[in-house]
């Protein structure tokens, strides 16, 4: 599929042609409570649109795994039925790392058993994503190799200062792509996109890791005994807040919702957090993961080992850095841990 | 075949089955005699379903049952909470909602046999066990000796009183019980379970042994087994944890990087050693 130069005002009218149809569309904008910071919400307008944000403060994954969402709708006589979410919709502005984040998600719902929910979803999402303009003040994509995506999306935008190069991957992308008013790009501005790659591929760098991130997994073989989990976790809240905002995290709890008439109901999904007292608790009064520097230390084994495993070696922090911003005590940075593992192993016991 | 997605079928969705039988084996546990009512259910001994209860959720609960007894399968559910305390309501006749069977990690039905099997069971950890001990004994001649030891804590907490009378009485299979707490209507072993493991009467360096009881138990009979020099690929522990989804989505089962849902709930003790959380 052949590469296009979008000027900005024909990406604009563009926008403005999509949102006119009737699919429900979605862009990243300025957050309704907190202004300073950007979110994915619906896009009502173009002029909110923020190709140049830093980083939402929620990941794109809500629209495929969404904060609750009904699996089975029931009835008190014993009948049960599948609940499916058929709306087609569109998501514009997703940054690369976030992408990887969802292609990983993809395999993981997809793998030993369908998930069918999040995978309707994901089939009826249109995605036009964007290489990242502004680096957020935490961002380590470049240490994660989450810069720049080759696959996943449907169209990727890519800022070159005069306008957009914009490149279909999918049929889909292509059909959305040919309503937009586009020329062939030019050998100068796929140079300028490549330019733009290579400076985000070293830049957005704010905390880096001091090895390679395939290099994590191993690393963490050596390291289940040492000091850094009870020194970090000390001062955890467990309050969830760095599994609520990353992308890869995807573990949830199931319950059971009555409706008024309590004759029927729906059994509901709801995100979940490792890190969060009585994730492991069953009856009558046993939690398994009791102490906060054994919840610590699932959450980065999780990241750097133990998904990792079963999605091929590739590491699930995509550096977005959104943890870091969420937690309090300044505990959840990932790279810290893993290069304080680095700096120790004469310390590692095993 | 779902119109919007294509899939045969979705994974969260409970399948109905009635119950047949419903009795209280003693003052916590209930026992369940049930039929799918469209597919029979196609299990493997140490396999586990989702119970579902409208309006309250889902428990996972082993198959107790073998799978050589066809039309029917069988649940021993403890009351302890919200669901189970909603599943000792029900009543034959009654319909209720099964996901499953789940979990790949079953008894290991080939390799065990021409072996000596040692089943050691602390208290309901006799549910799930039970299932492969029937399973060996419709299969008698495939394997050696079997012999199950059971703690129980209190005698007044023992069930499955005739099944366990039957095989007391039968030649080809040895049970040895014990009983935490000394009282007067008990006239057996009084100890925890570990104590019976010097009275197993068949060579153990070369038998299967099956470990499944409360979180407790498992370090304490590991280590009695480890004196016996029986190696740990030849221990079995059936392993509980934490489960919403039983198909390995949810995170909540996992113990490092396995998921008792899937990989489990029945693990070679040896493969756990890369799980320092298991036991
Ligand atoms: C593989 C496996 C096999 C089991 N087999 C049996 C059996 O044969 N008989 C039996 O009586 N019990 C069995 N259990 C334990 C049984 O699942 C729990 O007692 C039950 O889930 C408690 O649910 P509740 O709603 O009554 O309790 P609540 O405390 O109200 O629990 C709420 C929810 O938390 C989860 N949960 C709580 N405790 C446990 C637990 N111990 N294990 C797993 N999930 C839990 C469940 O999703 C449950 O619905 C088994 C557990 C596992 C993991
Ligand atoms: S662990 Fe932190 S930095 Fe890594 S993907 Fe999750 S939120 Fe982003
Ligand atoms: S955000 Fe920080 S304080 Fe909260 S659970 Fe995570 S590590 Fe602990
Ligand atoms: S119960 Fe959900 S992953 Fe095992």
């Amino acid at each position: 599929m052949s590469v296009k130069k979008l000027s900005k005002e024909s990406l604009l009218n563009w926008v403005d042609e999509i949102i006119s149809t009737k699919k429900k569309v979605y862009g990243v904008q300025k957050h309704k409570d907190k202004t300073d910071r950007f979110e994915f919400a619906p896009l009502d307008s173009t002029a909110d649109l923020r190709l140049d944000y830093d980083v939402t403060v929620l990941p794109p994954k809500k629209y495929f795994q969404p904060p609750t969402e009904t699996l089975v709708a029931f009835d008190l006589k014993g009948g049960y039925k599948a609940a499916c979410d058929t709306e087609k919709f569109i998501v514009i502005g997703i940054h690369p790392y976030d992408m990887i984040a969802i292609n990983q998600m993809d395999e993981l719902f997809q793998k030993d058993n369908y998930d069918s929910h999040y995978m309707t979803r994901r089939n009826n999402a249109t995605i036009i994503a964007c290489d990242v303009a502004t680096a957020s003040k935490d961002i380590f994509a470049s240490s994660m190799k989450t810069a720049t995506v080759k696959k996943g999306y449907d169209i990727l935008l890519t800022d070159i200062g005069n306008g957009y190069v914009a490149e279909a991957a999918t049929k889909k992308g292509q059909l959305l792509l040919d309503k937009a008013k586009t020329e062939k790009a030019s050998d100068a501005d796929i140079k300028a996109r490549q330019a733009v790659w290579e400076n985000n591929e070293k830049n957005l760098n704010k905390h880096p890791l001091n090895c390679q991130p395939s290099e994590v997994s191993e690393l963490l073989e050596k390291a289940y005994n040492h000091p850094v989990w009870e020194e970090k976790a000390k001062t955890c809240f467990s309050c969830g807040s760095c599994n609520q905002v990353c992308p890869t995290c995807y573990c949830f709890n199931v319950h059971d919702d009555m409706n008024w008439d309590l004759k029927s109901g729906d059994r509901k999904r709801t995100w979940d957090g490792c890190l969060l007292d009585g994730f492991t608790k069953v009856a009558p009064d046993h939690e398994f993961r009791a102490k906060k520097s054994d919840r610590f230390r699932h959450r980065l084994y999780r990241k750097g080992k133990y998904v990792p495993s079963k999605i091929g070696g590739q590491i699930a922090c995509v550096g977005c850095g959104r943890c870091i911003g969420a937690c309090l005590p300044d505990i959840a940075n990932p790279v810290k841990v893993y290069n304080r593992l680095l700096e120790d192993t004469s310390a590692v016991k095993k | 075949m779902c119109e919007c997605c294509g899939q045969d079928k979705d994974i969260y969705l409970p399948q109905l089955a009635t119950v047949n039988k419903a009795r209280m084996m003693n003052g916590t546990e209930l026992y369940l005699n049930l039929s799918m009512d469209a597919e029979p259910l196609d299990y493997k001994p140490g396999q586990f379903v989702e119970v579902s209860i409208p309006g309250f959720g889902e428990a996972p609960i082993s198959i107790s049952s073998s799978p050589t007894q066809k039309g029917y399968f069988e649940l021993v559910v403890r009351k302890i909470g919200n669901v189970t305390s909603m599943i000792h309501k029900l009543k034959i006749g009654d319909k209720i909602g099964i996901r499953g069977p789940f979990g790949n990690g079953c008894y290991p039905i080939e390799e065990a046999k021409g072996k000596n099997l040692v089943f050691i069971c602390g208290g309901i950890g006799l549910v799930p066990q039970r299932s492969f001990i029937n399973y060996v004994l419709d299969n008698r001649s495939d394997y050696g000796n079997i012999t199950v030891l059971l703690g129980t804590k209190c005698h007044t907490q023992r069930f499955f009183h005739s099944e366990l009378r039957q095989w007391s009485q039968r030649s080809d299979i040895r049970l040895l019980e014990t009983v935490d707490e000394k009282d007067d209507c008990w006239q057996g072993n009084v100890g925890v379970v570990t104590t019976l493991i010097p009275k197993i009467e068949s060579e153990l360096g070369s038998a299967f042994t099956f470990i499944c009881g409360p979180p407790v138990m498992y370090k304490f009979v590991i280590m009695a087994l480890a004196e016996e020099n029986v190696s740990r690929d030849r221990i079995f522990v059936n392993l509980e944890r934490k489960m919403k989804c039983g198909v390995g989505k949810c995170g909540h089962c996992q113990i490092n990087n396995f998921y008792v849902c899937v990989d489990g709930p029945v693990f070679r003790c040896s493969e756990l050693a890369v799980a320092p959380e298991a036991i």
